[in-house]
């Protein structure tokens, strides 16, 4: 009698921007605590060039204690491209995912050109600095950039300003689908009633013609695919890609 | 004639206050008709079937093709008569028995 063995891949899912306004470090515990019970395995806090470690290595901990995976963050803002090169030197290996907030078009250009840049990010609020046209998206297919939109706006804003975002959103999925490029979807929640399941928010992207599938792989394996790979290149086995120095006895 | 195929979902109201029935359903017809007009709203066949004010979860019908129209709606939700609220899906399924066995 022939046995068949089926296995079922469970999706985990990663919201990797978690952007909480209050400094206290309970909110910061109960924002992760809510997280938690929705249903992530994976998070990552917003945390800008010089700010306060200490924080972070509190959250780390916290996480640790819930049984949370940790993805240490950083957000770039530079102001200019050589700004934005001598941050990255500083920093790459020091934080497993770089996030750059793309404020003018040289940096936004130069963010996409550059493979040590693993998140675009442009703001919500001032449509005029979107800056992910065609062009930018030819870029960032050469490099490993992805796109990542935050799902805050689409519940915070109203009317107009709602429809316009909606309208650029629906253009940069469609950009970013035409060149490849993934999207990665994160809440970038300041408040525990702006988080919701991850299966929710993928129904967002069926605003924009995406299937299930896809959909899903936004809020799980696009983010988990950009983690894995950068914390392979952190470890100390690594060369090159493919190649990692294996130990004596080891198969 | 062809059937037409619904489904159920069990919503869980993340509110510091509770609302009556009407109160809730508004809000989501409400939702529904902002992001895809009253044209899309009126394609989903949307009703309350069931509220349970203590225990937070209400159970909503709707069309199986209306669906990912009605779940992208319920995220956007995020007050209710003015008070903070977030819904979350706990189950869908085709039937309530099978619905109120999954939650």
């Amino acid at each position: 009698m022939y046995k068949i063995w089926v296995i079922i891949m469970k999706r985990s899912f990663t919201d990797l921007h978690l952007n909480p306004t209050s400094q206290k470090i309970n909110m910061k515990f109960q924002l992760i605590e809510k997280v938690k019970s929705l249903g992530y395995t994976k998070i990552g806090f917003s945390l800008e060039l010089f700010q306060n470690t200490h924080s972070q290595n509190q959250i780390k901990e916290f996480c640790k204690e819930k049984k949370l995976d940790f993805v240490s963050r950083i957000d770039l803002l530079p102001t200019n491209k050589n700004e934005l090169k001598s941050q990255l030197r500083k920093i790459r290996r020091k934080y497993e995912i770089i996030c750059v907030k793309c404020n003018t078009k040289e940096v936004a250009r130069q963010a996409a050109r550059d493979r040590r840049v693993d998140l675009l990010n442009f703001p919500s609020l001032y449509f005029r600095n979107r800056f992910f046209d065609r062009n930018e998206a030819e870029l960032a297919s050469n490099s490993l950039a992805a796109l990542e939109i935050d799902v805050k706006p689409l519940f915070v804003l109203k009317g107009l300003s709602r429809i316009k975002f909606l309208s650029f959103l629906r253009r940069e999925t469609k950009i970013a689908n035409d060149f490849h490029i993934p999207i990665v979807l994160s809440s970038g929640a300041t408040e525990a009633i702006l988080l919701r399941k991850p299966r929710e928010i993928a129904t967002l992207l069926y605003l924009f013609d995406f299937d299930e599938k896809a959909a899903l792989d936004t809020v799980s394996t696009n983010p988990n695919i950009i983690v894995s790979r950068n914390r392979e290149k952190l470890s100390s086995s690594f060369i090159a890609p493919g190649i990692r120095i294996i130990p004596e006895g080891d198969t | 004639m062809k059937r037409i195929k619904r489904r159920y979902l069990a919503l869980q109201i993340e509110s510091k206050r509770s609302f009556q029935n009407r109160v809730l359903l508004n809000a989501i017809w409400e939702s529904v008709t902002i992001l895809y007009g009253e044209y899309g709203a009126s394609l989903t066949n949307l009703s309350l079937i069931n509220y349970d004010v203590e225990k937070k979860q209400a159970i909503i019908r709707t069309n199986l093709s209306s669906l990912p129209l009605i779940r992208s709606s319920l995220v956007t939700i995020t007050s209710i008569a003015g008070n903070p609220v977030s819904l979350h899906v706990l189950s869908i399924s085709g039937t309530i028995k099978a619905l109120k066995k999954s939650i």
